[in-house]
This record gives C-alpha cells, sequence and structure tokens, in this order.
C-alpha cells in the first residue's frame, strides 16, 4: 500500500500489524489484541481495526522528497498564438481509430493537415505549449514520417521530457543532433570522447551534427577510426557523408573503395559517381562511352550499343556488381551499372556535340532503347543533372509520355525531384491536361506545395472532366486526398460551383453526382481550413 | 389556440396550444411524435407569431375543449395541496415509507455486519479464494435493502483481493470502516446531528442540497467521469472565488452515455450553490446561473504538501469514510521516484506520492511537461493513497491544464 509515511507512533505500528495478522488469519485461530473471544471476537477486532485505521490515516505526514530532475532547457521562441494551439490540440486528438467508421463524408481528414501545419509552425518559429508535447510526442511515435517536424517544433523541453518516459527514447535517437547532449564546436575533448566512447546513435548523431557544422571535420574524425569500425558502423557512418558531399571527400571515398566489405565499397562507389570531376567518374566515363557510339552508316544516325563482355577486378573495384539478379542478361546488367554511374556531362562530346534533348531524340539500334534510357535516368537523378532530367521527360504532352513508354512512372517522379519548383508542376499540369489524372498520382506527389496556379487549375478541371465523364470519386481518392493537403487554399472560391448536387436524370453512373458533392465539398472544407490554419499561425502585430 | 394539421394518417392531428400562462406556453397534439413540443405545434405558433390574424379568435372545439378546462383548473387549485410545489402530497404517508425503507436497510445492515463477522472469524485469506462472487451477491442484498452507499462499499471489498501486494491490510482497512458504517447506521439516533448526516449519505439515503444557496463566481475546477458497468459518474470541482470554498458537482449518466451536466474547466460561473446535508462533506448542487461562463483569473490559494495531508487528517474528524480532500498545492515540482511519481515541495525537502491511478493515466505527462522541472500549482485530490492530480497551471494570467 501506497503510504505517505509511517503513522504517527511506533507502538501502534505494532498494535496494527498484530491486528492484521489476527484478521488474516481468522479470529477462530488467534484472539485479537484486547482478549474478546467467541461470538464478540470479530466485532471487537473491527472495532479496534476501524480506530487504527482512522488513526492511521489521520496521522499521514508528507514523504521526503525525491532528487529533483534539472530543469527543462529553456525555449526562448515566442509563444504560439491561443488559437493556433487550440488547432494544433484539435488535429493531435483526431488519430486513426477515433473518428467513427470508414467514411469521412465531408469532414477535412485532420491527422493528414499535421505536418503542414507543423511546417508552417516551425517556419515562423514558435515554442510548443509544454502542456501539448505529450501528445505530439506520441503522434511522432506513431508516425516516423512526422518526427522531424514534430521534434523541431517540440523542441528542447520535448527532448527532456523523452528522457523521463521510454515511450519517447525514438525523440532521443531522432532528434538532428541530439541537441542538448550534444558537444559544441569548441568542445574537442568531449566531441572526441563521446566518438570514442559513444552508443551507436549517438555517434552516429554526433558525425552529422558535425557534417552539418563542418564537412571536413566529420569526415576527419571518421578517417581516425575508420579502420577499427565493424562494417555494419563503416555503412551508416559513411552514408552520412551523402549530405555536402563535395570533391574534398573524394580521397577518402577512394579509399573506401578497397573496403572488405561489399556494401561498403557500393556506397562509396555511388558516392564517388555523384562527383562528376572524381577520378571514378572518369574511369566510368571510358567504359561507358565505348559502349555507346553513333551510328552513321544507316539513313538516320542511330545509337549502336556494345554491352561489356566481361565485368573486371576494375570495375568490379568501383561499384560494378558483378552477379546480376536472376532473369537479368549479365552484360546488360553490367551495361546498365556503368552507364548509371558515368557522369552524364561526358556524352555530347561523345556523341558528336549533340545536346541531351538531342541524344535522347535518337533511335537506338537493337532494342537498347529501354535499357540505355533507364540507366540514364538513373543518373540524372543521382547527378541532379537538370538538362538531362528535362531532355528524357520529354514535353508534358507527348503520346508517349501517358503509358508505361521507355521511362516509367516512378522514374519520371524521380526526373521531376531535380528540377526546380516551377518547372515541375508546370510539367506536371501540362502532363495532366492531356492525359488526365489516373497516372498522375505519383507525379502530383513530388509538386511543391501549395501547388503553383496553373497545376491546382489543370487538377481541378480534370476532376471536373472526370465528374462530367461518369467515374466516381473514389477512382479519384488518391488524387482528391492530394488536393485537399496541397491546393492553394485561395483556389477555394474557384471550386464554388462544383459543390451542387448535378441533375440525376441525366447522369450515366447513378448517384456518382451526390459523391461528387459531397468529394468538393470535403475539399473545399478542407482549404477553408487550412486558410484558417495560416491566419492563425500569423504573428499578432502583422 | 388550436388547429389541425394534415399529416400522414387519415385524420388529421389536433393541435392545442395554451397561451394563457404568459410564461410558459402549454402544448397538446394527437401526433404519435415524442419530441416536445411537436412540430405541429411549432408550426402553430410561427403563424400565430408571423400574422396574428392567421389565428382568429373562436370558441374552443369539444376535443381541445377538456384539455384546455383541465389546465385551467389545475392552474386555479393552490399550489400547495397539488401540482406546482415540490414534495409529497402526504407527509404522514412519507414519513411512514421513510420508515420502512430505515428498517430494510437496518435489515440489510445487521446480515452485512453478520458477512464480516464470519469473515474475519475465518480470516482474510479465505477471502482470496471466495472470489468475486461473494461479495457480488453480498452487493445484491444491500441494493434489495435499499442501501445503494453499502452495496457499492462492499463491491469494491470484492476487488481488493486481487489488487496486488498488501491487499490484506487494505482488506482489513475497509472491512474495519464498513463495520463502522453499520455501527454508525444502527446507532444514528445517538449521533450528533451532522454525523447522522453523514453517515445517512454514506449509507446511500438520498439527501436534498437544502443549504443555504451562495451565490458567487465559481471558478470550475476540474471535470471527469468514472463509469462502472451500470453508471457513469460526473464529478465537477468548483472554487468559489469570493466565499473559498471548495464544493463537488456530481451528475450521472447511464451506462456509456456521458451525464447532462458539463462545465468548462478554467472559466467562471456567476451561479448559485447549495450544500448538501452532513460534517464534512463537498457535496453541492448547483442551482440558478445569472450568465454564462467567463474567463477569469481567479485561482484558489495553495498550501504546501505538509500543509494537504493535515488536511485530510482534519476532515476525517468529520468524516472518517472519506477517501480524499480537495486541495490544491503551490510551488510543486512532479519528480520521478523510482516507478512512482511524486510532488515535492519547491521550498522545503516534502513531497506527496501520486495514486497508483494518477500514475497511468496520461495527464501525468501533460503536468510534467507544463512544469519541466519548475515549480506549478496543481489542484487535486489529496487522501490515503496519495494524491491526484486534476488541473495545474504555472501563473493565474494562464489558462488552466486539465490532467485528468
Amino acid at each position: 500500500m501506497i503510504r505517505t509515511s509511517a503513522p504517527v507512533e511506533a507502538p501502534a505500528a505494532g498494535a496494527w500489524e498484530e491486528l492484521v495478522t489476527t484478521a488474516l488469519l481468522g479470529t477462530d485461530r488467534r484472539t485479537p489484541p484486547g482478549g474478546a473471544t467467541g461470538r464478540r471476537a470479530p466485532a471487537a477486532l473491527l472495532e479496534l481495526a476501524a480506530v487504527q485505521t482512522v488513526r492511521r490515516r489521520a496521522g499521514l505526514r508528507a514523504a521526503p522528497a525525491a532528487t529533483r530532475p534539472e530543469p527543462a532547457p529553456e525555449d526562448p521562441r515566442p509563444a504560439l498564438p491561443a488559437a493556433a494551439a487550440r488547432r494544433l490540440t484539435m488535429l493531435l486528438a483526431d488519430r486513426p481509430g477515433t473518428a467513427g467508421g470508414g467514411r469521412r463524408g465531408t469532414a477535412p481528414d485532420l491527422m493528414e493537415l499535421l505536418p503542414q501545419w507543423l511546417a508552417a509552425a516551425n517556419a515562423r518559429g514558435y515554442a510548443a505549449p509544454p502542456q501539448i508535447l505529450p501528445a505530439l510526442l506520441d503522434a511522432a511515435r506513431g508516425r516516423t514520417d512526422l518526427r522531424p517536424a514534430a521534434l523541431a517544433f517540440a523542441g528542447p523541453r520535448a527532448l527532456w521530457l523523452a528522457r523521463l518516459n521510454p515511450d519517447w527514447r525514438f525523440a532521443l535517437r531522432a532528434a538532428p543532433g541530439g541537441a542538448a547532449a550534444l558537444p559544441g564546436p569548441a568542445e574537442a575533448d568531449r566531441i572526441r570522447r563521446l566518438w570514442e566512447e559513444g552508443l551507436f546513435a549517438e555517434r552516429v548523431a554526433l558525425l552529422a551534427a558535425i557534417r552539418e557544422r563542418e564537412p571536413a571535420a566529420a569526415r576527419d574524425l571518421l578517417a581516425g577510426t575508420w579502420a577499427t569500425e565493424r562494417a555494419e558502423d563503416r555503412l551508416m557512418f559513411l552514408d552520412s557523408l551523402r549530405d555536402g558531399l563535395g570533391p574534398e571527400d573524394e580521397p577518402f571515398l577512394e579509399q573506401a573503395l578497397a573496403d572488405r566489405s561489399r556494401n561498403v565499397r557500393a556506397t562509396a562507389a555511388e558516392l564517388l559517381s555523384a562527383l562528376p570531376g572524381s577520378a571514378l567518374a572518369a574511369r566510368t566515363a571510358d567504359r561507358a562511352s565505348a559502349c555507346v557510339a553513333v551510328d552513321h552508316t544507316l539513313d538516320t544516325p542511330t545509337l549502336a550499343i556494345e554491352a561489356p563482355h566481361e565485368c573486371d577486378a576494375d570495375m568490379e573495384r568501383d561499384g560494378v556488381v558483378a552477379k546480376a539478379p536472376s532473369g537479368r542478361g549479365e552484360r546488360s546488367w553490367w551495361l546498365g551499372q556503368l552507364l548509371e554511374a558515368a557522369p552524364l556531362g561526358a556524352w555530347p562530346a561523345r556523341l558528336g556535340g549533340r545536346t541531351p534533348r538531342e541524344i535522347v531524340a535518337l533511335p537506338v539500334a537493337d532494342g537498347w532503347q529501354g535499357e540505355l534510357h533507364a540507366a540514364w535516368c538513373r543518373a540524372a537523378v543521382r547527378q541532379r543533372d537538370a538538362r538531362w532530367a528535362r531532355a528524357l521527360l520529354g514535353a508534358p504532352a507527348a503520346p508517349g509520355a501517358g503509358g508505361p513508354g521507355a521511362v516509367s512512372l516512378a522514374e519520371r517522379a524521380r526526373l521531376l525531384g531535380t528540377l526546380g519548383a516551377g518547372e515541375r508542376a508546370d510539367w506536371v499540369a501540362g502532363f495532366i491536361s492531356v492525359h488526365g489524372l489516373s497516372e498522375a498520382f505519383q507525379l502530383l506527389g513530388v509538386c511543391a506545395v501549395p501547388w503553383a496556379a496553373p497545376l491546382g487549375r489543370a487538377v481541378v478541371d480534370a476532376l471536373n472532366i472526370a465528374r462530367d465523364a461518369g467515374s466516381y470519386p473514389w477512382s479519384f481518392s488518391g488524387v482528391m486526398g492530394l488536393a485537399e493537403r496541397c491546393l492553394d487554399p485561395a483556389e477555394a472560391s474557384r471550386l464554388d460551383g462544383l459543390l451542387a448536387v448535378p441533375d440525376e436524370a441525366r447522369d450515366p453512373s447513378p448517384g456518382a453526382g451526390g459523391y461528387w458533392a459531397e468529394a468538393f465539398q470535403r475539399l473545399v472544407t478542407t482549404l477553408r481550413l487550412r486558410a484558417a490554419m495560416a491566419e492563425e499561425l500569423r504573428p499578432a502585430d502583422g | 389556440m388550436w388547429g389541425l394539421c394534415e399529416g400522414s394518417g387519415k385524420k388529421p392531428y389536433r393541435t392545442v396550444v395554451d397561451l394563457a400562462d404568459g410564461a410558459a406556453p402549454a402544448y397538446t397534439c394527437t401526433c404519435p411524435s415524442r419530441k416536445f413540443p411537436c412540430k405541429h405545434a411549432l408550426g402553430l405558433l410561427l403563424l400565430w407569431a408571423g400574422d396574428e390574424a392567421a389565428v382568429p379568435a373562436g370558441q374552443a372545439p369539444d376535443w381541445a375543449e377538456p384539455w384546455l378546462s383541465g389546465r385551467r383548473q389545475r392552474a386555479a387549485q393552490p399550489s400547495g395541496t397539488a401540482g406546482g410545489a415540490p414534495g409529497p402530497a402526504d407527509p404522514e404517508a412519507a414519513r411512514r415509507r421513510a420508515e420502512r425503507r430505515a428498517e430494510r436497510i437496518s435489515a440489510g445492515a445487521t446480515e452485512l455486519e453478520q458477512r464480516l463477522a464470519d469473515l474475519v472469524r475465518g480470516g482474510l485469506a479465505a477471502a482470496e479464494q471466495a472470489g468475486y462472487g461473494l461479495w457480488e451477491e453480498t452487493a445484491a442484498r444491500m441494493v434489495d435493502a435499499q442501501a445503494p452507499g453499502l452495496a457499492a462499499r462492499v463491491r469494491e471489498l470484492g476487488a481488493i483481493p486481487s489488487s496486488g501486494p498488501g491487499w490484506p491490510v487494505r482488506l482489513l482497512e475497509e472491512c474495519a470502516l464498513l463495520h463502522l458504517l453499520v455501527q454508525g447506521w444502527l446507532r444514528r439516533e445517538r449521533l450528533p446531528a451532522a454525523l447522522a448526516a453523514t453517515v445517512r449519505s454514506r449509507v446511500g439515503l438520498p439527501g436534498a442540497a437544502d443549504g443555504p444557496p451562495v451565490r458567487d463566481r465559481w471558478l470550475v475546477l476540474a471535470q471527469y467521469d468514472t463509469a462502472d458497468a451500470r453508471l457513469t459518474t460526473r464529478r465537477i470541482w468548483l472554487y468559489g472565488a469570493d466565499c473559498g470554498r471548495t464544493a463537488l458537482l456530481l451528475s450521472y449518466g447511464a451506462a456509456g452515455r456521458a451525464p447532462d451536466l458539463a462545465l468548462p474547466v478554467g472559466l467562471a460561473l456567476d451561479a448559485e450553490v447549495a450544500a448538501y446535508p452532513g460534517a464534512g462533506q463537498s457535496r453541492a448542487a448547483l442551482g440558478e446561473r445569472f450568465a454564462s461562463p467567463a474567463p477569469t483569473g481567479v485561482r484558489p490559494p495553495g498550501v504546501t504538501p505538509a500543509r494537504a495531508v493535515a488536511r485530510y487528517g482534519e476532515a476525517l474528524r468529520d468524516d472518517p469514510w472519506l477517501d480524499a480532500v480537495p486541495v490544491t498545492l503551490r510551488e510543486v515540482i512532479p519528480v520521478p521516484d523510482g516507478d512512482s511519481w511524486q510532488l515535492a515541495d519547491a521550498g522545503s525537502d516534502s513531497a506527496l506520492p501520486l495514486t497508483p491511478q494518477a500514475r497511468a493515466r496520461p495527464g501525468l505527462w501533460r503536468l510534467v511537461a507544463l512544469s519541466g522541472g519548475a515549480p506549478v500549482t496543481v489542484f487535486g485530490e489529496c487522501g490515503h493513497r496519495g494524491f491526484t492530480p486534476l488541473t495545474a497551471w504555472r501563473h493565474e494570467e494562464e489558462g488552466v491544464v486539465t490532467l485528468c
């Protein structure tokens, strides 16, 4: 039993123990204190016990205090406006499973709005109200995609809390740079000690934090203990060099190409090939350009492909995986890897001074086109080469763009990622206005939020066309959901005309009109809600 | 005023509205709707409100007349004997009913006393094997005896043997207090009036909130529900800004349904509150409300942990069955203490442990987050099992944070 203190008087404690023992055994077996026996004994025992119980309770005293925790660090950020704090509480309360039933009707999906709420609050640099932190940490615990933004918003007090509750350990791991616990730039000794003695997660966090401040220092730290690290750890540490990768990392990566572990070698090669000026890139360019040539003997210039005949040790050292997955020809497998790692900038010179667009337009002999273009796509993504990405994407309205052509939708989405936000939105808008929405989901996912005006209009028009064509809205639920989150709230007024339930008699799909109206209502409600959210987060002074 | 309304049935609905009593119109209608007033009566009123000429004056038809005249007659009767005023029609009959109930409770109490004696004679160790069924049956007997207070205590006894280490101590304590209550009931005539009232309410006799109504700005300190299979009980703690009293409002709902009364925590009500009888009882009833709840900077003054436990001890003088008293702790810091938590005084070395229930609630983490290792003020219930935090705040100008 939880006692706030010992009873007042020690002798009373003894008497109480005696009473408990007697009661436990029964008055038939043991005579209660006071000597009552027979029929009177139970009542006598209970009476004594009642006196003792009230006496014990009335005599409680406060307990000695345990060691107090260090106070949480101050959060210097300005306080969140009250209306925004209420909104956040509402968003956090809308957890999956708490809403009744699957169909949402016209009610907005609040949980889906949390990421952008957090992004907006972080952009304005508000401090989270402390009492919201537990709900915020619980939400971030359930959804890893929320963690970076949620933890940034939650601030130093959330880390302080996470140290007290094992459920929130993830916050200590995931915290960018572990915040308070990590040594500052000046504390060389502490850095050295943490690096040499810390847990793996702490070391990864430390490396990432230093890499952010001072890329070279992180590399030197890693190089100092490189030989003694375990293979899995080497892989993770190497991966953390991906941020802020630059030409000065080349010697270290070049050295890692000779690593004992195959995965470490492959990662090092991948990082090097993302540096177009590296020696590895030059070697790969030589090998790759031996495989592709322009054949002028035909009527139209055509790309002729000669896949490598063998994968030698040097190629393997440069990251080419010799063993092809089952079902794939060895030579095309090697070719794909070479083309992917070769710097794209070398091709125009190799292929008669043609621009990327012209090179992509060239016919390819012997059915190699798919293989070739797919490899170039991967290269364009890896090297973040916008000119090549543009060339490989082609015109959004091109007939091949809609179907599963040489370049798949997933690749297209990645290629779009290398372009600027405006260009991306324009391309996807053009794509949707020609090909409709059925293939657009993945492409929409890479567009910047909120959608640029032309893109938003293209999506709304396409939805409108889909409705008039007699589709049901759930065929477009993915795009609808995206639109709810990504459409610019300023577009809400343009949707007013779509909210009405159309005349059923002319409707080819029974009931669809009503469902469309409901879907558009939810869209508009969500947009209004987002506008309100943005308004609440605006600072009071303007 | 009367009218016929064309409904879906064969006969039109006959709707009558009586406006003779200006304060409260009365309605009757032959429609089967359970809404009151029904839409037909409302429609009739709307017609009349829109254009008085739409409902011309006239003699009531024969189907409307009996109801109207019946109402007039009842209204004309002096309110003391029938209708209007609350209270039993016949004080003599009410007294006899109360006597019969008291006899039944006494019979039930005597039987319960026998059960307790048997238990102690055979030893509490046997209670662990006896299981829940025995207590459930005894509790049902107490319900039959019209002593719901005893029934609830008996049911709680049944749960103790499975409640973890130290259960024999808790079982003996609760048995002893139950014995005390039964003895108090059987000898209630010889107790001081206030204590007798406490015993009556603990046994489960309904009282009336007949204390003088106190008008004040009542800060809503906390509101929380507890539910069992039969009933949802809502407790609302109020604090009077001027009178400085803390009052408890209780409201009930059928199982799974929210009780009717809901008040916004952190706001203040301008209202009258009347206390229930009995020594050491916080329970009160909410009377007239004069304004809608408004934000307020009023906060109860806090005490130290040492004073809080002392206050519980003092409250036991008036009501030895009391489990906890409402207390505001000033300048305390939530501190982890092994598996448990305590609220430590910022200014001294004393602390109050939290109750096991409070440790399991998500509100604990809101409290810890709010404090961040710095002192906060916490309102809650302080009793023999520890402290249950219900509401906390940092500064008066900031809002309160609910923890329950």
